[in-house]
Formats: structure tokens, C-alpha cells, sequence
């Protein structure tokens, strides 16, 4: 084996000190005093929570994301220590002695400063030179906005540098043909796409960018004859690598995820029971050592399938139905059924024989089969569960459902249920705590029991209406229900990372839109009309806002206007075969648009399809794209366009000046980025250089 | 003309051509052959070009099968005007269709989320055929007694019998295969969802013939390539034109094909552009004949559809409320057509006041308080997009006193005697504005109840003039500006407008607003005439009404509503008419056997497609039949595939209320991509079998096809045609045994 080894061992290292200054500038800028304020910093009270959560391993889920964003920043906290001992309630709250605030900002403000020299490589990756890249560097390290969405416990910063990386390392893959470490890079690719996406939905617009751009790649592969059987290999790793190894890694994200937090928590009832009964704590306590098979005598309470509008427990308490409602339609004025969202007393029925009198589980037990004929009793009112052909309260197609009360007044009781077990493998099957899902046939009318998703008014205490459904057709989850308080039951984990995603991808969609403080709309991105203001001193007027450097916003337009005039004109004209650039420059020209025009255009435009609230920070990851276009067309410019030396000469004088009115501009805002020193008010004012930029002044 | 007659009339025409066919064998063959074609076309089928043959390109040798068009022609005339006067009542979305028309026959405004043309035809047809507008259509199942509602359904059946002939043309020309043609058009003949759809006063079969009309005309232009500039290139771009102008006139659905023949047009301009043989003014040349003939010409008639509109609707009417002032002065019986009021505005006077954003409302109140938990718990203030209950009184007594530019006022609301406040709270929806609201109670209230009124471009001093000042009104205390948002609140504000005082004092209409009504018996009315809006004005609010409509029509809390991903399967159709067992029941849905078979082939077509290109792009050596189907698959196909995207994939984003029928441009696309798949499908099957039964596979194939397209409809008719007596659960039905999904409800 030793002879295999070359003697002597060496190892070549180049360093690239340019990139190595611009790292070095970026940690200064980012990690500059981020321990400061110590104070909740606007969405850090958001994401703190979730990060207490994870240092008590308490299952939660997050509606506005998947996991793994909320894991990289509890891991910060879990490195600083963290015991998840903190109230995160109001922005602005002072952090107790027990949070160690530089550990849990120093993540992402690491991922933001790792930005910078990404950018660098990015730029000498799509064939410009090294000014160009520096260039790019510069205006980055000089964007308050990123700074300032870097040096907090936010997830944008991760999210930039998870994105950066993938387009890096695919590109680098497609550069390098015959390096044997371009397999390597794919991965890198497939890993990075799958961690941007974990940290926010958002990922997923750059991750379709990536396949779209492998797909045409892929498809010359394909045309070039020369290759053969290859092919069929280069297809299948692509795949693999960039959606197979993508996919496996989100779900892997859900299964850690589940795994750390097995306890209990607050989210709990999103979650169906089964899986509740999974978590130490909470609901499995109740339901240890109880029976799995649900018998006649049983007491068990009864949930809803469904999660819309809320889980909730079918219920029932002794006030009746009014005789009449406020619109004039009549009731039965028995006794109200409705579901309930909270555990209470009253939620408990007893399953009956209708043949026998009695209410206890006989020995041996005789469990409740597919298609047998109940009858439930309320645990606490001793009424039957009733129906009859009355219309429900706020939905007047269906049948009122109550507990049965007889008046005399030739309102016979319909109170037989089939049980219809759903989700049975056999037509025999028995009736399983939480396991089944049952749907509740009324006999006489062939109704179904199902929660209506309307609440009741005043007379109702606001709970929901339970109806009986005459027309009900198809699988409908709100006419299902489950057994929930009996015994544990083993379940399956896989089935559940995918309910988990999807319930919280459903949660998101439906979230309706609400209108915050700071909120803005798209349009207002492009001209930075808008701002947020992040944090305000408690007694001063030092304030930290999110304001991005205006030279920076306006010459990334321009860049942006130049850029499509340039390829348009350049794609006409070749069309006609008129070559104004050579061959290589015009594809560099291309793919710099593609990645650069295009990860703007794909982290920018869907949202205008969107119905969420939004803020300024969602364009950040855009506006890093948009800014990497500026020293390419720069350097376009300079080369292919400019052919006099005096006006290459006076271009560079230009180009000098606008980086010297970047920095005056990065340094004029920087009070607003880094929250000291605090300015007097008329200082404030003279910075509102828009009207509709929202600095905050305190009155005297 | 009744049917009989008819089929006389165009039998008689087919042995005319056959005597042509064997006349003129050779020499131009295709331009002989396909005249009488034109003359066979009746009033149903007016769009099938005159002179067709000559039109179509000389190099091929393709001429329409006459016998075949017009068997085809003749059965979907049959199938859509079978029974086309019942049932005798409205069904379904005709209570609005058909009361529109009646609108135009009797020139009363009203509004509409969409363009005019449609509702127009619909009128002229019943105008033309006798119908004096006097029925009122208030709801569906209405009886329609002894008026003339024929004529109305028969205009919409004779444009939905247009719709299989135009499928055929259009697959012919694409993939030059008559069996390709005869699939796509029978599939349209048998669907029970089209037939249905065509046999009643909707906006759809119009819609769906103008859409064909324009696939049509692009796809002759086309293939007029070879001869630019001739007359028959003319004559299929201009027409192309008109029907994207007819599509976008009725629904604004019509967008979508006009992106179709956009993209076409473009990649047709790009072709060009890489033939070097073309000089740039020969280039400039195309160019602008397509900018005249695809934009400009299309432009102009639809703003001449909307001239027409105004001009015929002169009348004050139910849609008045959603325009400006200035626009309801143009219409006869409105009250401020020709109105008569005090000039200027004074102390104690009575006012209206609306906002001036376009389409804006009436500032507005009424008893609701805002609930809690949106700023203080007071009255509600918004500007609702109707004239109820709109008095404000400006309150302050005395001898008649004008208000002037710069005076502080009190608002008083009429009905309710609260003063209009604001104050330090955050608006109910926009958050960075004030909460407005109505407090104190007659006349008493507090300092935040004072507005200072501002005159936009007037000096200090001057008198506001009614309808014609644009005012604005400051708040006092707080400084900020009585402005209207323009979002709409939720339930608990009864969905009108929100009114907000904006700290940002910028000069935008929606900050502006004039005095509309103004009543005061204390000084002398005079006669005003209103600035008259321009007809670009009235075009342009019109359309930000009914944009602002369309997206305000939301799905309702607890209703059924239907998703995009519903329709290809047809999950679930629509009752036109008729619930229980004793009505006359009308139920649309596609004949289940061709949707699904549609969505089979879209499968197939992608696979068929996915394996061609792979082959291309692999340089496989393709030769004789198998290049040229190649060739329709990618081009042809593709087109189709483009048209049925663009016209489905639209609806997943949309925010409105969506319906099953919705999905039927796409479907006609679907359809036609269907006929040209299973087409090259069934030639190509000896790559799959020995070429000995691969040709019988190939007839048998079609035939069963065939076959089974008529069985199925044999089965579903009553679907259209109207069904009694028990549901389909029941064995005694007619359709026991036929409802294969559970949520088909007949």
C-alpha cells in the first residue's frame, strides 16, 4: 500500500485573497455588534416561539413553512444553550439574561455574509472576470437591506445562500464536463435546492428555475449523437440527483422534525387523533390501557375527521334549540347538539344496544361491527342522539340534529345510527378506537351526520352546527368520525409526513389575507416605496429599519432595462445573421440572463398571483439576483459595445462614481441597518428621502 | 326552414358537386371541387368562406370532402335543434342572458361583468324574430307563456351547430386526414354537454363560435403562406381578426384565444424574420399588415361594439349606481340627466357625495356599528357601490350660507344624525389609515367630527360647485384625508367599500370625491349640464367596473363550489332546469364516454409527442407517412395542446366563482387533439402489430369509435333533451343504471 502514495506528500493550496477580503468584509459587516439591540427584533417574535418549542421538543406546526428553516436557527440556540425559557409575545420585549442572543443571530448572519463570495464565484462562473465579480461584491456587502434581514434570528439570509449555492454548484457541474468531482457538485445542487425549499416554500420558484434549466440542457445532451448508451445514465443521475434526492431530503426534514418533538403541545388538534396518541403527553396519557375495539357500552367521545373550520368533538349541553330563530323559521326546540372544540364533559357518549336496556359493556365484551344498528346517549343529559325532518338551524337543506327530548307533540324519536366504517378492509370489521373512520347513517331518513362548518349564533354559544345530511355523496371528511379517547393505537409514520405537509401546505392556502402595518404589494418593490420598521428604542429615536440602498434598487432597474434591450436587439439582429458579438459571449449572455433575469423574474412575479400577506423582505431573494446582473451587463457593456478607449475611460469614471454614491448612500442608511448611533429627529427627517417610507419619530 | 326542407335543399346541392367532382378531373381540381361547399352552407353556417377551394393553398392536393361537411353540418343542426323549445320555462343562466336582451330591445342601461356583444346578438335575434322584451325573467323555471323566447335559442343552436363543421375544417387543414377530421367532429355531434349548451340563451355557444371561427381563419391563414398578400391571405387575416374582436366582445375568455393566435402570429413573424431571402421592408410589410389585421382592426370593432352599446342603451336603468356621475347624466330618466340643482354648495344643504376613483361609490352609513375588535366600536362608514340611504347633511342652520374652500364643516348623516369622525385607530382593512366612523348623535359630538373642505386646484375663498368641483376632505385633528380604499369589507360590512382617512395627503382620486345630489330649498335650482364623459372615458370606466365585478364575484361560504381539476373528469355537472321527480329535468354534462376518452388521449398525445421529439432529436431517420405525421403531431398537435392549456390552465389562479361549463373552449380543443391522436394512432399501429392486421385493427378502430360515440349518446340524451319521472337511482328511470359517478346528479 505505501508505494501506491507519491512521495513527497504535498498540498497545493491557491488562495484567492480578493475573495478572501470581500468574506472577511462581509463577516465584518453582517457580525458587527449583532448582539445589539438586545431586544425582540419584528419576526423574531414570530420565530422564536417555534424555537422555544424545539428547545422543549414540543410538537408544533408551523403554518408558514416547512421545518427546517425553524431547525437551523434552534440550532444556533441549542449551540448558545438555549433552554426555550422566553415569553415571545410583543417586538421590542428586552431579552431575559437566560437567551443568548449573539448565538441564535449568528446563523444566519454567518449564511449572509457566505453570500458574498458566493456571489463572487457565481459571477466567474457565468464567464466574467474578476472585476466583475468583485463588483458584484461590492454592491452586495453595500445592500442595507440584506444586512439588515442578515444580522437577525430571519430566515431570508439562509434561504439567499441555500439558493446561491444551488445555482453555483449546478453551473459549476455543467461547466466542469470531464472533472470527475461534477457528480459531486450535483449533489451539492440536489442538497442546497432541497434546503431552500425547506426553509421556505419560496425555494421551490428557483428550484423549478434549476430543473428547467437542466431540462434544456439535458435535452442537447440528448441530440448529441456522438453519445450513446451514456445518455440514458447522464438522464437517469440528473434525475436523481435533482428530484428524487430533493424529495427524499424534504421528507427526511418532516422525519426529524417528528422525531425531536414527541412531546405534547399546542398544535396538537390540527392533528388527527391517531397521531396525537403518538405524542408523550397530551392525548396518549388519556388513552393508555384503554380497549382498541369499541364495544356496546362503551364511552367514548366522538371527533371529527375533518379540521375545517376546527377539530372539534361532537357535544351536546341542556339548552334547547330555540322555538323560533331570528329569521322566523321554526325548531324542534329539543335539546342542541353541536360540536365543540374544546375537551369538555359533555362531549362523552355512550354507545347503546337499541335492544337491550342496558348501558354497561357486557362480558365478554361485543364489540360494534360494520353496518350494526346504534344508538347514542348522552354521557351527562341522558338524551339520545336524534334527527328528524326539521331544518338545521343555519343550513336549512339539511336535518336538524338534537337530543331527544319527547314534548308529546307527535314527534316520534329517530334515534337509530348505522355504523358505516369508512376506511374497513372487511365487511365485518370491528369498530377501532381512533383507527376507524365512521360515518353515522341515520336509519329512518338515511341522513348522515356531519358537521355543516357554520357556527351558531348567541343562543349556540358560538359552537358548530352538526346537521344531518340527506344528500350527502362522495367522501366528505366533515362526515366522518373517530373514536379519539380509548386506547393507544400503533400507527404507521410515513403516511403522516405526508398528511403534515399537506395540512400545512392546505392551512397556508387557506389562511385568508389580512393587511399588517408594513405590509405592501409587489408593485411597490420595484421603486422600494415601502419599508418595515424592525425595531424602535424604547426611549430614543434609534430605530432599525429595513431600507435597501436606493443607488443599489435603482441601477439594478437600469441594469434590468439594459439587459432586455441588448437581447433583444442582439436576438433580431442574429436572426437576420447579423453577428454583433461573437458566438461564446452571446451563449454567456444567455445563460447570465437565464440565471440572473430569470431568478429574479421566477422569486418576483408569483407573487402578484398571491393572496398572503406580503413584505418587503419576500423580495430580497429577487433583489439578490437582480443585483448580480448589474456588473455583467457592466462588463457587456465595457467590452462589447464600447469600442473607443476615451469612452471605455469615461464609462470607468461613471462606474467609479456610482460605487462611490453606493457607498455614500450604504453609509447614510447604515443607522437605520445597525439600530445605533441614534439620530436627532431632523436627521430622521432629512432621511425619509421618499414620502411614503414610514421612519418612525418620537414626539417630544 | 324546417328540417325536411332543408336536407332536400342540401342534398340537392351535393349532386351538384358530384357532377362537378366528375366535370373537372385535372386542372385545379380542388378549386371546382370545393365550390359548391359554399353554397351548401346555409344561414346556420354563414362563416365557411366562400370560395374556399380557391383559397386553400394550391400546392396540396387537399380539398374539403363535401359530402362529408355536410353530413356533418347536417347532424349537429339536427342534434341542437331537436327540441330546441323545450323545456317551455327559463332554465338556469337565461334569467340573465335573455333579461339582457330584453335590455337592449327596450334601451335600458344596465351592467353586465361582461363585454356587451353577446347579449346584444341575443336581443337582435329576439327583436328579429318577434320578441317585444316585455317578458321579465326573473328566475329560472319561470313559464314563458306566449312569448316568442324561440328565436333566441334557435340563434344560439344555429351558432352552436356551427361548432362540428368548424372542428372538422380545422383538423383537416392541420393533419390533412379525413378520419382525424370525422373523430374530432363526431365527438362534438354526440356530446351532451355541447348540445345542451347550445340550446339555450347563454353567452356560450356565441362565445365558443367565435373561438372556433378565429382557430379557423388563423389556420387558413396559415396555410396562405406561400402567397402573401394575395387576396384570399387578406381575407382570412382580416377575418381572423373580427372573430378574436366577436371572442373578447363576449366574454373576456376571448383573451385567451387571442393569446393563442398571438403566439401564433409570433412564431410565424419569427419564421419570417430568419428568411434572409425576405428584405427588412418586405419584413416591415408583414409586420404591419399583422399589427392592422390582429390588433388594430380587432381594437377598433370592439370599440365600436361598445359605441353601439351606449348608443342603443340610453335609458336609466338598474346599472346606473355602478358608473360616475358624470356618465349617469347621459341617460334618459336619471336624475341628473339634465339636472336641477342649487350651483353651490350651501350651509344646511342636503348632499350626496361620491368618490371620484373610477367606478367609485357613495360615502355612505348605516346603524351597523363596527364590530368589535376593529377599532372603536362605533358606527360604520363605507362607500358601497349603491344609492341607498346616502344623505349627508351638512349641519349648520341659518340663512343659506356657501361653503368655501378652506371652511371647517361638520358632516351629518341624514338618516342616522351622526356626525362623520375619525380618529386615532388603525381602518378595518387597510392598517395604515384611520378608522372612520359616525358619532355623537344630533349634530353633538367632539372636535375629531370637524372636516376642512378643500377645493383640488381652487384658491381660498372660492365657493364649491356641485358636480363639478373636485372637494376634498381634511381631518382636523389628525390631519389626514376622507379617502375611499377601494377594498371591500367582509361580511359584517355588508361587502361595500371601506372609507378611511389617509395620512398620506398625495392628490389621488381616491381622495377626491364631488357632491352629487344637493338639495336645498333655500336656494334657486338651476339647470346643469354636466361635463359630458368622452366615449374613451366611458369605454375605459366601463371596463374598470366590470373587471372590479368579475373579481367580486367570490364563492360564497358554504356553497358547492367547483374546482378546475373537476372538469376534465367531469366530476360533476350543472342542473339546468329541474330538481325532483315530477319536473322536466335538464342536466348538462359531457357524454362521459368521449370526455374520458379525451382525457385518454391527451395522456397519449403526450407520450405520442414525448416519443416523436425524442426520435427527432436522436436523428432517426423518418421517411414518407411517418415524417409528415411526425410533422401534425408537433405542429398541429401542439397548437391544439397550446389552446386547450391557455384555455384551462387560466382558471386554477383565478380568484372568481368558477362552473362546470367554463371548461368547454377547452374541451372543443381537447376534442379536436382527440381526433388528430387517435388518428395517427390507429395508422401507426403496424409499428406495433404485423403490418396484415394493423390495417384491419385501423378500420375496426375507427368504426368502434364511431360506434361507440353514438351508443353512448343514445344512452346520456335525455341529459339534453329532458328527462321525467324518477331519478337515476331508481330502476324505473331512464337513466338507472347510467349514473356511473356518484356526484352526477340525475
Amino acid at each position: 500500500l505505501w508505494f501506491c502514495v507519491k512521495l513527497p506528500i504535498s498540498v497545493r493550496v491557491e488562495i484567492n485573497l480578493l475573495l478572501m477580503a470581500v468574506t472577511g468584509l462581509a463577516l465584518v459587516t453582517r457580525l458587527y455588534g449583532i448582539h445589539f439591540p438586545r431586544a425582540v427584533v419584528f419576526d423574531e417574535v414570530y420565530y422564536g416561539q417555534f424555537l422555544s418549542l424545539y428547545m422543549k421538543q414540543v410538537f408544533f406546526i408551523d403554518e408558514s413553512g416547512p421545518p427546517f428553516g425553524h431547525m437551523v436557527l434552534a440550532l444556533g440556540a441549542y449551540l448558545g444553550g438555549f433552554d426555550g425559557n422566553f415569553v415571545w409575545n410583543r417586538i421590542g420585549a428586552e431579552y431575559t439574561s437566560n437567551v443568548p442572543v449573539w448565538s441564535l443571530r449568528v446563523i444566519p448572519a454567518f449564511a449572509g455574509s457566505f453570500c458574498i463570495p458566493l456571489a463572487y464565484l457565481l459571477v466567474v462562473e457565468l464567464g466574467y472576470s474578476h472585476f466583475s465579480a468583485l463588483g458584484a461584491c461590492m454592491l452586495l456587502l453595500m445592500e442595507n437591506s440584506l444586512i439588515v434581514q442578515s444580522r437577525f434570528m430571519l430566515l431570508e439570509s439562509v434561504l439567499i445562500f441555500f439558493l446561491l449555492l444551488a445555482v453555483l454548484s449546478y453551473l459549476h457541474f455543467h461547466k466542469a464536463r470531464n472533472s470527475s468531482f461534477r457528480w459531486f457538485w450535483l449533489m451539492i445542487c440536489g442538497v442546497s435546492c432541497a434546503c431552500g425549499i425547506g426553509v421556505k416554500y419560496m425555494g421551490m420558484f428557483t428550484y423549478f428555475l434549476l430543473l428547467g434549466l437542466t431540462a434544456v440542457h439535458t435535452w442537447q445532451l440528448i441530440g448529441d449523437r456522438t453519445l450513446s448508451h451514456v445518455i440514458v445514465v447522464q438522464v437517469l443521475v440528473r434525475f436523481l440527483a435533482l428530484v428524487v434526492l430533493p424529495v427524499i431530503m424534504y421528507i427526511g426534514f418532516f422525519y426529524v422534525h417528528l422525531t425531536l418533538l414527541y412531546r405534547s403541545g399546542p398544535h396538537d388538534q390540527m392533528m388527527s387523533s391517531a397521531f396525537q396518541a403518538s405524542l408523550e403527553g397530551g392525548l396518549a396519557r388519556i388513552t393508555q390501557g384503554q380497549p382498541l375495539d369499541v364495544a356496546l357500552g362503551s364511552q367514548v367521545t366522538l371527533r371529527t375527521v375533518s379540521s375545517k373550520p376546527v377539530p372539534c368533538w361532537l357535544h351536546s349541553h341542556k339548552v334547547n334549540y330555540p322555538i323560533r330563530y331570528e329569521n322566523g323559521r321554526g325548531s324542534s326546540h329539543q335539546q342542541q347538539v353541536t360540536c365543540y372544540p374544546f375537551k369538555d364533559v359533555n362531549n362523552w357518549w355512550i354507545i347503546k344496544d337499541p335492544g337491550r336496556h342496558t348501558l354497561v359493556v357486557s362480558s365478554p365484551p361485543r364489540p360494534v361491527r360494520h353496518g350494526d344498528i346504534i344508538q347514542l346517549l348522552h354521557g351527562m343529559t341522558s338524551r339520545y342522539l336524534n334527527t328528524h325532518d326539521v331544518a338545521a338551524p343555519m343550513s336549512p337543506h339539511s336535518q336538524e340534529v338534537s337530543g331527544y327530548i319527547d314534548f308529546n307533540v307527535s314527534m316520534p324519536a329517530q334515534n337509530l345510527w348505522r355504523v358505516d366504517i369508512v376506511n374497513r378492509e372487511s365487511d365485518r370489521e370491528i369498530w377501532k378506537t381512533i383507527l376507524s373512520e365512521v360515518r353515522l347513517v341515520h336509519v329512518n331518513t338515511s341522513a348522515v351526520l356531519k358537521l355543516s362548518g357554520a357556527s351558531l349564533p348567541e343562543w349556540g354559544f358560538k359552537q358548530l352546527e352538526v346537521v344531518g345530511d340527506k344528500i350527502y355523496k362522495g367522501y366528505q371528511q366533515s362526515g366522518m368520525w373517530n373514536v379519539e379517547e380509548h386506547r393507544y393505537g400503533r400507527i404507521k409514520q410515513w403516511s403522516f409526513y405526508f398528511r403534515t405537509t399537506f395540512r400545512m401546505i392546505y392551512t397556508k392556502m387557506s389562511s385568508s389575507q389580512s393587511e399588517h402595518k408594513y405590509s405592501s404589494s409587489p408593485l411597490e418593490w420595484i421603486t422600494m416605496d415601502t419599508n418595515i420598521a424592525y425595531w424602535l428604542h424604547p426611549s430614543s429615536n434609534a430605530q432599525i429599519q429595513l431600507i435597501g440602498n436606493i443607488v443599489n434598487w435603482t441601477i439594478a432597474n437600469l441594469a434590468l432595462v439594459v439587459y432586455c434591450l441588448m437581447f433583444l436587439t442582439y436576438l433580431l439582429r442574429r436572426r437576420r445573421k447579423v453577428e454583433d458579438i461573437p458566438q461564446d459571449s452571446w451563449e454567456q449572455l444567455v445563460l447570465a440572463g437565464v440565471i440572473c433575469v430569470g431568478g429574479w423574474a421566477v422569486n418576483y412575479l408569483p407573487f402578484f398571483l398571491m393572496e398572503k400577506t406580503l413584505f418587503l423582505y419576500h423580495y430580497l431573494p429577487a433583489l439578490t439576483f437582480k443585483i448580480l446582473q448589474i456588473p455583467i451587463v457592466v462588463e457587456h457593456l465595457y467590452i462589447h459595445v464600447l469600442k473607443s478607449p476615451a469612452q471605455r475611460k469615461a464609462f470607468g469614471v461613471v462606474i467609479l462614481a456610482v460605487l462611490c454614491s453606493v457607498y455614500v448612500s450604504y453609509h447614510n442608511l447604515s443607522p437605520l441597518t445597525y439600530g445605533q448611533p441614534a439620530l436627532s429627529s431632523d436627521e430622521l427627517a432629512a432621511l425619509r428621502w421618499r414620502e411614503s417610507w414610514d421612519i418612525l419619530l418620537r414626539k417630544r | 326552414m324546417d328540417g325536411k326542407q332543408k336536407e332536400h335543399y342540401t342534398q340537392r346541392q351535393d349532386t351538384s358537386a358530384v357532377r362537378h367532382r366528375k366535370t373537372c378531373k385535372t386542372n385545379e381540381g380542388a378549386e371546382c371541387l370545393s365550390q359548391p361547399s359554399s353554397e351548401t352552407s346555409n344561414g346556420a353556417n354563414k362563416r365557411i368562406p366562400k370560395r374556399a377551394g380557391h383559397l386553400s393553398s394550391p400546392s396540396r392536393d387537399d380539398h374539403v370532402p363535401v359530402y362529408t361537411l355536410v353530413l356533418v353540418l347536417v347532424l349537429s343542426v339536427c342534434t341542437r335543434f331537436y327540441k330546441i323549445t323545450e323545456p317551455p320555462h327559463v332554465c338556469w343562466d337565461e334569467t340573465h342572458f335573455g333579461k339582457m336582451g330584453s335590455y337592449y330591445i327596450n334601451r335600458t342601461f344596465f351592467f353586465d361583468v361582461h363585454p356587451p356583444l353577446g347579449k346584444m346578438l341575443i336581443g337582435l335575434a329576439g327583436y328579429l324574430t318577434g320578441y317585444d322584451g316585455t317578458f321579465p325573467f326573473i328566475k329560472p323555471g319561470d313559464k314563458y307563456e306566449h312569448h316568442n323566447y324561440w328565436g333566441m335559442r334557435a340563434f344560439c343552436a344555429a351558432l352552436g351547430s356551427c361548432l362540428p363543421p368548424f372542428a372538422f375544417l380545422i383538423v383537416l387543414e392541420l393533419s390533412h386526414s379525413k378520419p382525424a377530421a370525422l373523430i374530432a367532429a363526431s365527438l362534438l355531434i354526440f356530446d351532451t354537454g355541447c348540445i345542451t349548451l347550445s340550446q339555450y340563451i347563454l353567452l356560450d355557444p356565441i362565445l365558443m363560435f367565435f373561438i372556433m371561427g378565429s382557430v379557423l381563419c388563423m389556420v387558413r391563414f396559415n396555410t396562405q403562406r406561400l402567397r402573401p398578400f394575395s387576396f384570399s391571405w387578406w381575407f382570412w387575416l382580416l377575418l381572423t381578426g373580427v372573430c378574436l374582436s366577436g371572442s373578447l366582445g363576449v366574454k373576456f375568455v376571448g383573451l385567451f384565444v387571442i393569446l393563442l393566435v398571438g403566439i401564433n402570429t409570433a412564431f410565424d413573424l419569427w419564421r419570417l424574420l430568419g428568411d434572409l431571402s425576405l428584405s427588412l421592408l418586405d419584413f416591415g410589410k408583414h409586420l404591419l399588415a399583422r399589427v392592422f389585421g390582429l390588433i388594430m382592426l380587432p381594437l377598433f370593432l370592439y370599440t365600436t361594439i361598445f359605441a353601439v352599446h351606449f348608443i342603443v342603451l340610453n335609458r336609466s336603468g338598474p346599472g346606473d349606481g355602478f358608473f360616475s356621475s358624470a356618465f349617469q347624466s347621459r341617460l334618459i330618466g336619471n336624475n341628473l340627466h339634465n339636472a336641477s340643482m342649487p350651483e353651490y354648495l350651501a350651509y344646511g344643504s342636503v348632499i350626496t357625495v361620491k368618490n371620484l376613483r373610477i367606478a367609485g361609490g357613495y360615502l355612505h352609513s348605516h346603524w351597523h356599528l363596527y364590530p368589535e375588535g376593529v377599532g372603536a366600536h362605533q358606527q360604520q362608514v363605507s362607500s358601497p357601490s349603491f344609492t341607498l340611504n346616502r344623505q349627508f347633511d351638512n349641519n349648520l342652520t341659518g340663512p343659506p350660507e356657501l361653503v368655501r374652500q378652506g371652511d371647517i364643516i361638520r358632516l351629518e348623516h341624514k338618516e342616522t344624525t351622526r356626525n362623520l369622525h375619525s380618529h386615532f385607530h388603525e381602518a378595518p382593512l387597510t392598517k395604515k389609515h384611520l378608522q372612520v366612523t359616525g358619532y355623537g348623535i344630533n349634530g353633538s359630538g367632539d372636535v375629531n367630527d370637524l372636516w376642512q373642505v378643500e377645493v383640488c386646484g381652487g384658491k381660498k375663498g372660492d365657493p364649491v360647485k356641485v358636480l363639478r368641483s373636485k372637494v376634498r376632505f381634511l381631518h382636523r385633528s389628525t390631519s389626514c384625508v376622507l379617502c375611499s380604499s377601494g377594498k371591500t369589507l367582509p361580511k359584517w360590512g355588508w361587502e361595500q367599500v371601506e372609507v378611511t382617512c389617509s395620512p398620506y395627503v398625495k392628490e389621488t382620486p381616491n381622495t377626491q370625491w364631488n357632491i352629487e345630489d344637493h338639495i336645498n330649498p333655500k336656494l334657486p335650482n338651476i339647470s346643469l349640464s354636466v361635463l359630458k364623459p368622452t366615449f374613451l372615458e366611458v369605454l375605459w370606466e366601463s371596463h374598470i367596473v366590470m373587471i372590479r365585478g368579475n373579481s367580486g364575484l367570490k364563492p360564497k361560504d358554504n356553497e358547492m363550489n367547483s374546482k378546475p381539476w373537476h372538469w376534465p373528469i367531469n366530476y360533476q355537472g350543472l342542473r339546468f332546469s329541474g330538481v325532483n321527480e315530477t319536473e322536466y329535468r335538464v342536466y348538462l354534462l359531457g357524454n362521459p364516454v368521449i370526455w374520458w376518452l379525451n382525457l385518454l388521449s391527451l395522456a397519449l398525445f403526450v407520450l405520442m409527442l414525448t416519443v416523436a421529439s425524442l426520435a427527432k432529436q436522436r436523428g432517426v431517420k423518418m421517411e414518407g407517412m411517418r415524417k409528415v405525421h411526425c410533422h401534425t403531431l408537433m405542429e398541429g398537435g401542439g397548437m391544439l395542446l397550446l389552446g386547450w392549456l391557455l384555455h384551462y390552465l387560466p382558471f386554477y389562479i383565478m380568484g372568481r366563482i368558477l362552473y362546470y361549463h367554463h371548461y368547454f373552449p377547452a374541451m372543443l380543443f381537447s376534442s379536436m387533439l382527440t381526433g388528430i391522436t387517435l388518428d395517427i394512432f390507429l395508422q401507426n399501429l403496424h409499428l406495433l402489430f404485423s403490418s396484415s392486421i394493423s390495417h384491419h385493427l385501423m378500420r375496426g378502430g375507427q368504426f368502434i369509435l364511431l360506434l361507440g360515440f353514438i351508443y353512448s349518446f343514445y344512452l346520456f340524451h335525455p341529459l339534453s333533451y329532458g328527462m321525467r319521472g324518477p331519478l337515476a337511482q331508481d330502476p324505473a328511470s331512464s337513466m338507472a343504471g347510467l349514473r356511473w359517478m356518484e356526484s352526477w346528479e340525475f
